[in-house]
């Protein structure tokens, strides 16, 4: 594993131009202290025990690689496996990434914990990682994703966290963000930060990255062992970037074409999307430097998606880093095609996806009649729909 | 000398401290902060923060994010506010700072920003999410058009960030007397003391506390300890309200 690309972050966390750390000064001693101990506990053997033992019998791990044989035949195409992330614990990768900042948290001595939510998944996933450490756990959700999500915001209450309604700007992901730090900024002696992706100030990005990157240390251990040979292309969605490049990570040294699926929405020239690389430009939001959907006077705009896990304006630095490195390639899925993926994943194979989800299938749909009946494609199935089946009924106006 | 510096001089000269009020530009007009920046100073400000609205101000409390919104709702921009500024020149010679986010200044361009600035009248710079180790290339900037970068420190600030923090800063350090956002309620207790206390023996240069301080009392606790005060939400909270701003700052005036 020895590249080039192996020397990002830098000891500031920067990939390149991008990432940083761009928070109120307040918060610099806590994020330093959460590096050294991310540092410290990755290379302690009882945390990576644990973790390993949580991994396997409370996330159920290794999730499995599916050939999709049905999509593959109506498709024509390339043999498509599905990295089964939406059979984790919760229902989506996000717990792997969750379980181990509570891990930290603990070790760390704090007493509380704190997140933010779009699609509901990460909090559900923080909650579970607090009931499971034993620590206080609250959870920052925009009034809009509340509405849309509300199965999830029972879950959480279920699990002990407290979920507080964030009814500031466009009352989606970036605010929910916005109040998360500000109660980290408040609370910084007693609470962690659990951020849900790789993104906001360093050591976040890094920090998410290692925690993510089973997916595809697994997935390649396992076509290896199911095909003997590497897969040609692997496919993901995008919001802030945490499931894909959990799945690519581990492919970066070989070569083969990655895809990153952002939400189209609407379509890029209705301006109703969540597609920062096609339509966004270099900004510093939430912590780092990134791509970012912004107005020409660096307000930050309002996103559209049918899925909430990707209506974010801003994207993962490592992710712009990787597209100018031409390592991974960027493309969106609008909400139509999401949803024709949605209905045609369950119907072939009987797996509702995740919305979020959705978009990957969507891109691994248009690509396929490209490609040769020998190629392989790995399209990571992040998360499970069943969060998504009332917000799609009310698209397709059923009353359930 | 910077206007900035001038004024803290001075002040000490006269045994005083500086009155800093902070007011959002373009809340509820632009044309009514030109006003509200002649009445400070006349009630007797000494240096006054102009707030540039960005739509996602992680460090302020709501009294300022909803001053934030309802300016950007009246287009406010950081080119119109650069052209206050402007205007206000021609009136008055109080010194201003800008406070602000990165990203307006990022998009606007770091060099136009600093020499646009500078040749508009301002004097410093405030942008809370923009720390020192991030800084290299605007402190380079600003340093080479005279415009103070200001830079803040908090209660949880370690010896090696209060030592970075204070390399990095001119015109003054602004000291956020409590652990959390603007707005927050204050606590002036034995903690504040030391805090301060530590950081006087680390520099020379000015310290002025913000964030909490809501009314005259508070002021003349803080005053007593920092060489000035920063009001912002109290302030702020009033012109929301559609209230006269004069004869509070007066009474800080009188307080400090």
């Amino acid at each position: 594993m020895r590249n080039k690309y192996k020397n990002v972050p830098d000891s500031k966390g920067h990939f390149g131009q991008y990432g940083g750390r761009f928070v109120p000064e307040t918060l610099m001693p806590a994020l330093i202290e959460l590096e050294k101990a991310y540092k410290k506990y990755t290379k302690d053997k009882d945390f990576l025990k644990e973790l390993k033992t949580l991994q396997t019998e409370f996330i159920g791990r290794p999730t499995p690689l599916y050939f999709a044989k049905n999509l593959s035949e109506y498709l024509d195409g390339p043999k498509i496996y599905l990295k089964r992330e939406d059979l984790c614990h919760t229902g989506a990768h996000k717990i792997n990434n969750a379980i181990a900042q509570a891990l930290l948290a603990r070790r760390m001595g704090k007493t509380r914990i704190i997140a933010e939510t779009g699609a509901g998944q990460h909090g559900v996933a923080t909650a579970t990682g607090a009931a499971h450490v034993g620590l206080d756990c609250e959870i920052f959700m925009g009034s809009e994703d509340i509405r849309r999500q509300s199965l999830n915001v029972f879950r959480m209450r279920l699990l002990g966290a407290k979920v507080i309604e964030v009814t500031t700007g466009s009352k989606t992901l970036k605010d929910a963000i916005n109040e998360a730090l500000r109660d980290w900024t408040t609370n910084v002696v007693n609470t962690h930060y659990v951020m849900g992706t790789v993104f906001g100030p360093h050591p976040y990005p890094l920090m998410v990255r290692e925690f993510q990157s089973v997916i595809g240390i697994e997935a390649r251990q396992q076509i290896m062992q199911l095909e003997k040979r590497l897969p040609d292309c692997l496919i993901a969605c995008v919001g802030g970037g945490s499931n894909s490049i959990g799945l690519f990570y581990a492919f970066l040294k070989d070569n083969i074409r990655m895809i990153g699926v952002e939400a189209g929405g609407h379509g890029i020239k209705s301006g109703k999307h969540a597609a920062r690389f096609a339509g966004g430009s270099l900004g510093i939001f939430q912590g780092c430097k990134s791509y970012l959907l912004q107005n020409r006077d660096g307000n930050v705009l309002g996103t559209h998606s049918v899925s909430a896990g990707l209506d974010y304006a801003s994207v993962g630095p490592e992710h712009c880093y990787l597209r100018d490195l031409k390592k991974i390639e960027y493309t969106y899925a609008t909400d139509k095609e999401a949803l024709k993926a949605f209905d045609l994943l369950s119907k072939t194979e009987g797996i509702i996806p995740a919305l979020e989800s959705a978009h990957a299938v969507a891109e691994g749909i248009k690509l396929a009649p490209s490609m040769s009946k020998n190629s392989i494609i790995i399209l990571n199935l992040s998360g499970r729909g069943d969060k998504d089946v009332q917000e799609v009924a009310r698209i397709k106006g059923i009353n359930l | 000398m910077s206007r900035i510096s001038d004024t803290f001089n001075s002040l000490k000269k006269k045994g005083s401290k500086a009155l800093i009020p902070y007011i959002m530009a373009g809340d509820p007009s632009l044309d009514a902060t030109k006003q509200f920046v002649l009445d400070l100073e006349s009630a007797g400000a000494d240096i006054i923060e102009l707030g540039v609205p960005f739509s996602d101000p992680l460090a302020d409390g709501p009294t300022i994010q909803r001053a934030a919104e309802r300016s950007l709702l009246h287009g406010t921009t950081l080119r119109k506010v650069l052209k206050l500024v402007k205007e206000i020149r021609t009136e008055s010679d109080i010194a201003l700072i800008l406070m602000t986010y990165y990203n307006p200044v990022f998009k606007y361009g770091i060099d136009k920003f600093v020499a646009e600035a500078v040749k508009a009248g301002v004097n410093g710079v405030i942008i809370p999410d923009l720390i020192p180790d991030e800084a290299q290339d605007f402190i380079r900037l600003a340093r080479n058009h005279k415009l103070d970068t200001i830079f803040l420190l908090a209660p949880t600030s370690t010896q090696a960030r209060i030592s970075k923090v204070v390399n990095a800063a001119t015109g003054f350090i602004y000291y956020v007397s409590i652990t959390g956002i603007t707005g927050s309620r204050l606590s002036i207790g034995k903690h504040l003391k030391d805090n301060l206390n530590l950081l006087k023996s680390t520099t020379k240069k000015p310290i002025a506390v913000g964030f909490g301080i809501s009314n005259p009392d508070e002021a003349s606790a803080v005053s007593q300890l920092a060489d000035g005060v920063i009001i912002g939400s109290a302030i702020v909270k009033l012109i929301a309200q559609g209230k006269g701003i004069k004869s509070f700052v007066k009474n800080l005036r009188k307080a400090i």
